[in-house]
This record gives structure tokens, sequence and C-alpha cells, in this order.
């Protein structure tokens, strides 16, 4: 499904501000793996889910989607089969717009944008039935302008547009690190929920280490632009925090720190 | 002072083409496009040019439109492909089109390239064409006749213009405010919102940019080859301060209508190019000024446009203050006297 073969990207390569930011990062992800990211801050796993989006284009490596090279494919093309939730809430939604119309723009993202009206009877059902499911009442609110929604609404939305066309590949970066902790589980399971229902091919981006282990079937751990630490399916299982801890320890020989890491949930 | 009002409210619905180009941009796009002053020209002078040569008016109209399309999706180009920065780019192409426009009417002329001015005193355009239509009617002479035996003393010269402006002006208005509703409409409005987030749903954001700007530009020189033709002649000058004319015609609009829907601003947009209009016919029309204060007089009206909202804003929200105080105040005497009542 996702290949991610041998990509490296330095930063402001031979400065003194000399960024490795992906080293030799490798990772194939099946269809319908769910792989949690973690790692300290600074590891690049932004950069990673940045290389899979087009946002950011690799010094060396390949992605492949679907058994298709996309490594030169750009970013607006890319994005016709895969869906991304980012950190901040502002950064999904268009503000100024109604939440029919951002729903219209997220609709139409795999089709050819015509000069057909963007949200007509029919589709005004079908975006009326998907809110239904995220129960935080925005079915009633359809013409309400998205500027006014709450950070934990917004990103609810954005979800929702990331899913709802059943993109090949769903991208989430520490999409709830923006929300108090009860939006934040509200956010946490509706990922869970509408995750399972399409069996989306998703990579999560996570401070909380609760969340990394309650969610998906796969696990990696970077540090310093590796990847250090590969989990599968059946080990995640019995996976904790603690074990999770030492086995950075051993690996990197000194303490996980990550200034945000969220040891409890 | 009657005739002046109307020629206002009559060129104030030709300018509103061009007052929804520069909304469309600076308001829909969030791209501030100084293109507008060129681009006004090339559609005047395209017309007028075109005209002289022998073109029919309404074909000498569409190719004027598509010149200013061409013009603004240059902008975009500059802006887009060559990362120039969107006023650099408007600025860029304003000063291009200076010289292109010279060229434009200098094809009317053999013995030199450019010309800086065409005059269309008697030549057919789309008014005139109009008029001899219109005039046939009679309908003039009946309103005309019928206000005259109302004691109306100051009747205009012919109701026709500013009818035919403002139907034109309606059906550009519907057609505008349905675009911006279709799924390329969408995208437009949410390329000026949010880049990030419609590159994140496929959409290639130079091309509505280069899109939205060629749109733009041929609302703009629409609106000049129209008062070309309704003052009869193209001037290379037309177009100075044009920006701020239609900026000052947006921010009008929008702090007397507000802005809580498209179809609302759009509405706002024209009525705020009327009402310029006639705030500078008025302001002309005192003494000491001369129709070389005009540009002063724009610039005071735009100030003026943008700093009487705010202290109103200040004011409404005071009121509500002292509203809400009111309310919690007697409230609180209700339920005194209440529990005195129970006492
Ligand atoms: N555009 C850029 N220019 C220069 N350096 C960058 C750029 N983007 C990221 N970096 C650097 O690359 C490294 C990896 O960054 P990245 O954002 O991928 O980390 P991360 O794992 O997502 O961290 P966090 O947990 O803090 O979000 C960091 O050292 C960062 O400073
Ligand atoms: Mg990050």
């Amino acid at each position: 499904m996702l290949k991610i073969n041998n990509i490296n990207k330095i930063f402001n390569e031979g400065t003194a501000d000399e960024k490795i930011a992906l080293d030799q990062i490798n990772l194939h992800l099946n269809i319908g793996d769910f792989v949690t990211v973690i790692g300290s801050n600074g590891a690049g796993k932004s950069t990673m889910l940045n290389m899979v989006s087009g946002a950011l284009s690799p010094d060396f490596g390949q992605i492949m989607i679907d058994g298709n090279d996309v490594t030169k494919l750009p970013e607006f093309k890319r994005s016709r089969f895969i869906g991304r939730v980012f950190q901040d809430p502002m950064s999904g939604t268009a503000p100024t717009m109604t939440i029919e119309e951002n729903l219209a723009i997220a609709y139409s993202r795999n089709k050819k944008r015509s000069l057909k009206v963007g949200v007509d009877k029919q589709r005004k059902e079908f975006f009326l039935h998907s809110l239904e499911s995220l129960h935080l009442n925005l079915e009633n609110r359809l013409n309400a302008k998205v500027g006014l929604l709450s950070g934990g609404e917004r990103q609810a939305l954005s979800l929702l547009m990331a899913t709802f066309t059943k993109p090949s590949i769903l991208l989430l970066d520490e999409h709830t690190a923006a929300l108090d902790p009860s939006r934040a589980e509200l956010i946490t399971n509706l990922t869970e929920k509408l995750v399972k229902k399409d069996n989306l091919t998703t990579l999560m981006v996570t401070h909380n280490m609760q969340q990394a282990l309650d969610l998906g079937n796969r696990l990696i751990m970077m540090d310093k632009g590796q990847i250090i630490l590969e989990v599968e399916e059946k080990e995640k299982k019995n996976l904790t925090i603690e074990k999770l801890m030492e086995e950075f320890q051993r690996i990197r020989g000194e303490k996980f720190t990550s200034d945000r890491a969220l040891l409890t949930s | 002072m009657f005739s002046a009002i109307f020629g206002s409210v009559e060129q104030g619905f030709i300018y509103a083409l061009m007052a929804l180009g520069v909304y469309l941009t600076f308001r829909v796009l969030d791209f501030p496009d100084l293109t507008v002053d060129g681009s006004f020209v090339t559609g005047a002078g395209t017309a007028a040019a075109m005209i002289v040569l022998g073109y029919h008016p309404a074909i000498a109209t569409v190719v004027a439109i598509l010149a200013g399309f061409l013009a603004g999706c240059m902008t975009g180009l500059l802006h887009t492909k060559g990362k120039i920065n969107p006023l650099l780019s408007g600025i860029l192409m304003m000063i291009a089109l200076y010289s292109i426009n010279l060229r434009i009417m200098g094809f009317t002329v053999e013995n030199s390239v450019g010309r800086p001015n065409i005059p269309l005193m008697n030549s057919e355009t789309l008014f005139s064409q109009f008029y001899s239509w219109w005039g046939s009617l009679g309908i003039d002479e009946s309103i005309n006749g019928f206000l005259t035996s109302l004691g109306i003393q100051y009747v205009p010269k012919t109701w026709g213009t500013v009818l035919i402006v403002a139907i034109l002006i309606i059906i550009i208005k519907l057609v505008f405010d349905w675009f911006l509703k279709t799924e390329v409409g969408l995208a437009i409005r949410a390329t000026g919102d949010n880049k990030k987030m419609i590159r994140s749903f496929s959409a290639n954001t130079d091309i509505l940019v280069i899109l939205g700007l060629g749109l733009s530009n041929a609302l703009v020189a629409f609106s000049g080859a129209l008062i070309a033709q309704y003052t009869k002649a193209a001037d290379i000058g037309l177009g100075i301060g044009m920006i701020v004319i239609g900026l000052a015609s947006v921010i009008i609009g929008e702090a007397i209508f507000g802005t809580k829907t498209i179809v609302r601003t759009t509405l706002a947009v024209i009525a705020g190019a009327i009402i310029y209009r006639i705030v500078l016919a008025l302001a002309l029309r005192v003494e000491i000024m001369d129709p070389g204060d005009m540009k002063l007089i724009t610039a005071v009206i735009v100030i003026i446009a943008l700093i009487l909202p705010q202290y109103f804003e200040k004011r409404r929200e005071k009121s509500r203050k002292v509203k809400r105080h009111a309310l919690r105040e007697s409230k609180r005497l209700i339920k005194s006297k209440e529990s005195e009542n129970l006492a």
C-alpha cells in the first residue's frame, strides 16, 4: 500500500544549521495497517509524514502508493488519495466558509472540480448523515461558518473531511495535541471509529504514549531521523509504557526525553 | 444637481463591475491586486480601438474582456510561477500595461505606434445602439410626461441607460454569486482562506489564483470598455487610482450593508460603487472644488470609510454593554421585589 524506501532528508545542507531530519527511512504499510509513530521532539516524525503527503520532497529515496511511484507527484495531486489532519485545528478547514461548503470541498477531492454547484440536495443529505455520526450536533449547523466552531469540533470536522472519500492513506500528525483531555479523547475515539469503518491505511504521530498503545496494530519509534524500533501486531498487544521506555533506553543508552510526551493517559 | 446624481447612479452601476472584480481579488482571494489601474484602461482602450477600426461594439467589448482576463492571468503567473510578491506582481503588470495600452490604442493611427486617447464622439457604441431602439419605444416621453404632470421639474434625458446597466449588473451579480458556489468557486474561496487546507484537498492553488485574477481583471476590463462607450472616449489616464476607487466601493458597501453572506456582500459592493459616485458628485459640486481634486476626494472618502466603521462599532459595543447592564439591574430589582413580597 505505502512503501517508504530509503528516504533521506537534510535541511540547510552545507550550512551551520545543517540538520539531518531523515536518515535512511524504510517503512512498508499493508492495506488496513494503522501505524502509530512516537519519538522525541525533532525526531523527524512530521518530516516523514510530509514526505508521504508531498509537502516536502526527499533528497533521495522513493515513495510508493498503491504500487505507483509518487515521489515526483506534486502535493495537490497526491492529496487525491491521501487524507490529512493537522495538529493545528485552524489548518484543516476554511474558517470563513460554512460547514457544508467545507464538506463540499473535501467531497470533490478525488473528482475533477467543475462548474457544478458544490452543495446540492443529494450531497446535503450525505453531509447530514456523515455529520450525524460525529454526535456533535453539527448536522444542525450546516450553514454555520467553521471559524465559529471550537477546536474540538473543528478537528472532528477535519477528521470527517479527511476520511469520507476513503483515501488510500490517512496521515494524522498529533491531531489531538492542541485539545483539552476530554476533547482529545473524543477525537481519539472518533479516529478509531472512522479508520475501522473503512479499514483505512493510517499513519498517526502522537506524543501520548497511551494513545499510541491503544490505537493501531503497529507502532514505530523514531529518534534523530531514524526508525529505532518497530513493534508488530502481536507484540503490540502486550506492550506497556514501561516496556517502551526500557526499550528506548536499551537501544539509545539514554533516557527517553520529550518535553511533550504524555506518559500517562 | 439632480442630473449630476442621476449620472452618478448610471456610472455607479458600470463601475460596480470593476468593484466586483476588486472584491474577488482583495476579499475572496485575499490577493491585493493592483493590476486594475492598467487593466481598466486595457478594457477601455481595446474596446475604443476596435470600435474605431469598425468592429461591432459588442465584439469590441468581448475582446476587451478577454484582454483583461489575459492581463490578470499574467499577474497570476508572475506571482505563482515567478514567485514574485502579490503587490509587486500587480504593480509590474500595471506599469507594463501602461505601454501596452498606448500600443493597443495606437492601432487606430497609421503614423505612430502609440496613442493616448481615442474619442468615440461619432462612433456607434453599445449605448448608442441601445438608444436608437429604446428611443423608438417612447417610454421616456411617457414617464417624463407623467412626472412633469405630477409637478416634478427635473427629469432625466433618458431612463434607458440606468435601466440597461442595472439589468446588466444584476445578471452579472447573479452569475458571480452562482460561480462562487460551484466546485471551482468554492476552491477559489478556500484558496483565499486557507491555502494549506485546499492543497490537502487536491486543488492546484496556482491555477486557482491565476483563474481568480483573470476573472477579476476581465470584470475590470468589462467595466472599462463600458465606461469608454458611456463617456464616448478612452484615455490612457482613465485608470489612475482605479484600484482605490474599487476598494472604496468595497469598503463603503461592506461597512453599510455587512458581509454576512456572499449574496449580501456582492450586493453591498454594487451599492458601495453607486454611493461612492454620488458622494463624489456631491463633493465636486462644492464651490471651491476643482475636477482635479477628484483623486484627493477619493482618498478622503476611502479614509473616512475605513475609520468610520471602527467608530460605529465602538459605539454599538458600548450601547450593547449599557443595555445588558440595564437588563441585569432590572432583573436584580425584580428579584429583590419578589423577596420583599415573600417577606
Ligand atoms: N523546513 C525546515 N527547515 C529546516 N529544518 C527543519 C524544517 N522542518 C523540520 N526541520 C528540522 O528537522 C528536524 C525534524 O523535524 P520534525 O518536525 O520532523 O520533527 P518531529 O519529530 O515532528 O518533532 P515534534 O515532535 O516536535 O513535532 C528538526 O530538528 C527540525 O528542526
Ligand atoms: Mg511534528
